[in-house]
């Protein structure tokens, strides 16, 4: 797919309203958190769908309820109001079709374990039969191009090798619904970049529908085929915004695009305005209001 | 370190200590200081034969029995307390409590209770031992980490599994430091449990020969006494290096980075 000179020149659009059943619904997720001597509102209220198959991004700046957000979407944690739905079913507890990459991927592998039993653990617990379970994490593991060291245990591996164990444990799972919460803020640059082809990779291989969680703005509009921009906290969804970059993406051409630096600027703008927060945005238009 | 290496620093010093006391104590005729050559020939001859059998064997099998059940029950205790909060706040003073009474002071209640056989020395050994592996396991399994949790929790891995693959070895680092405290603490209750109201074993044989003024063979039965704990050093290094080889390939990576 070629991006034609129409498309380029189209304003950045918010995304129509999805027709079909989504896979993953949150409808005004809203989480106040009980500190001592008061209440903290880390997400006020979000609302947005991801239908079956998309990858999505959520962007928003640091402190902005991200990780809450999703420990609320995997189950992990119970929000204070509004429901998450997966595929129609409301989630109360870490639903089985769902899987989480964190971004400790030094604290999300199981040390006393070799790479090829973390990866297998969560099929082992679901007594899948051993020779299916072996097929499915030789092919995990190969997807990610970590065939090679399935004998090694996680720690002996670099960081963003650990995050590929990690993802490959995902993959095994077979999962609706992935996960993912800053998966690669703790790995260098470069490897960064593997890792997020990776994952393009396996998104169009598996059919699985992503949710992923980052900070880096470039990273949301490159992965993504829709970028959710949340607000600072408390955290509302400030845009939803269609990536119409081709579906064939690659690291040098992808982001030399003119269309890509539109995107990234209007993302990279949006999550200033964020910054400012919704009082600041209040003053300014009450003061625009006693001007007319 | 090679080998050889390792084998001249694990011998070096006792065998300077040895010659150094062997220097010190010759021509010495003080009844109570025991000399190198003399002490090595009533070593062999008290201990080896019919008294390893009847004392020796004995005691080290209450040892053995003893702390399989300190360490079994700590573990499995501590698991349990310290994964249920209401059972960790309610047990967690009455614990304390319990740890800081001397189990030598047990013996003659449980003398009372049990009477005078082996089941008592063994509950003795029990009463002492358990209580580095159980504290120790419940506050690891109170510290396991957070996000290794929820990953399991995301996976769907819950109850005895969780167990079995995530809390167990995670708090193995802790409960082998409890095993190495209980190990100590276990030699000593099996001395001391044998010294009251007793009529074998090594505790009561090292007593008699005391009373009775031999004055060697009561020095050949410390040295005895010293050999079992290194003995029982040398198995729990063994056991610990296998079951603990994770651990100690991560501490070497994160303190080399």
């Amino acid at each position: 797919m070629t991006v034609s000179e129409t498309t380029m020149n189209q304003p950045v659009q918010p995304l129509q309203p999805i027709q079909a059943v989504p896979m993953l619904s949150v409808r005004g997720l809203q989480k106040i958190y009980k500190v001592p001597g008061g209440e903290v509102e880390a997400v006020r209220d979000l609302t947005f769908d991801l239908a079956e198959g998309e990858l999505v991004c959520l962007v928003g700046p640091s402190g902005s309820g991200k990780t809450t957000l999703l420990k609320c979407i995997s189950g992990l944690m119970e929000q204070t109001s509004g429901t998450v739905e997966l595929n129609g079913s409301k989630v109360t507890g870490p639903p089985k079709s769902m899987a989480v990459v964190f971004q400790e991927y030094g604290r999300s592998l199981f040390p006393w374990m070799t790479v090829r039993a973390n990866v297998e653990l969560p099929l082992k617990n679901q007594k899948v039969p051993k020779a299916e379970r072996a097929a499915l994490v030789d092919a995990a593991l190969k997807s990610v191009g970590l065939d090679h060291v399935p004998k090694s245990y996680p720690w002996q591996l670099s960081g963003g090798m650990q995050q590929r164990v990690a993802i490959a444990r995902a993959v095994a799972y077979r999962p609706q619904v992935l996960l993912m919460d800053e998966p690669f803020a703790a790995v260098d640059a470069q490897t960064r970049a593997d890792l997020e082809d990776l994952i393009r990779t396996i998104w169009k291989q598996l059919g699985v529908t992503i949710l992923f969680v980052t900070h880096d703005i470039d990273e949301s509009v490159y992965l993504g085929e829709r970028v959710i921009v949340l607000s600072s906290s408390p955290t509302v969804v400030q845009e939803d915004l269609k990536i119409d970059l081709p579906a064939e993406r690659d690291q040098l051409n992808t982001r030399a695009l003119p269309r890509f630096m539109e995107l990234r600027s209007h993302v990279y703008a949006e999550i200033q305005r964020a910054k400012l927060g919704p009082v600041t945005e209040q003053i300014t238009a009450q003061r625009k209001a006693s001007l007319k | 370190m090679s080998p050889l290496k390792r084998i001249a620093y694990f011998f070096g010093l006792p065998i300077l200590l040895i010659a150094l006391w062997y220097a010190l104590s010759f021509g010495s005729t003080n009844f109570f200081v025991p000399k190198p050559i003399e002490l090595a020939q009533t070593l062999w001859t008290t201990w080896i034969g019919e008294r390893f059998v009847d004392d020796v064997l004995p005691s080290l099998g209450r040892l053995a029995v003893g702390l399989f059940f300190a360490i079994g029950l700590g573990i499995v205790l501590g698991l349990l307390i310290g994964s249920t909060r209401w059972l960790r706040n309610l047990l967690e003073p009455l614990l304390e409590f319990f740890r800081a009474i001397p189990p030598p002071v047990l013996v003659p209640l449980l003398m009372l209770l049990i009477g005078v056989n082996d089941s008592m020395k063994v509950a003795v050994i029990i009463s002492g031992a358990i209580w580095p592996v159980l504290l120790n396991t419940v506050e690891g399994v109170r510290a396991v980490d957070s996000v290794l949790s929820d990953s399991c929790r995301s996976y769907g891995i819950r109850g005895f599994a969780r167990i079995r693959y995530f809390v167990l070895p995670a708090v193995t680092p802790q409960i082998m430091a409890g095993v190495r405290q209980s190990l100590s603490i276990g030699l000593i209750l099996m001395v001391i449990s044998e010294m009251f109201a007793s009529s074998s074993g090594l505790g009561f044989t090292i007593v008699q020969f005391q009373r009775n003024f031999a004055i060697p063979e009561m020095w050949s039965g410390i040295v005895v006494l010293g050999l079992i704990g290194l003995g029982l050093a040398i198995i729990f290094q063994f056991v610990e290096r296998r079951v603990l080889h994770w651990y100690h390939g991560l501490k070497e990576i994160t303190h080399d980075s």
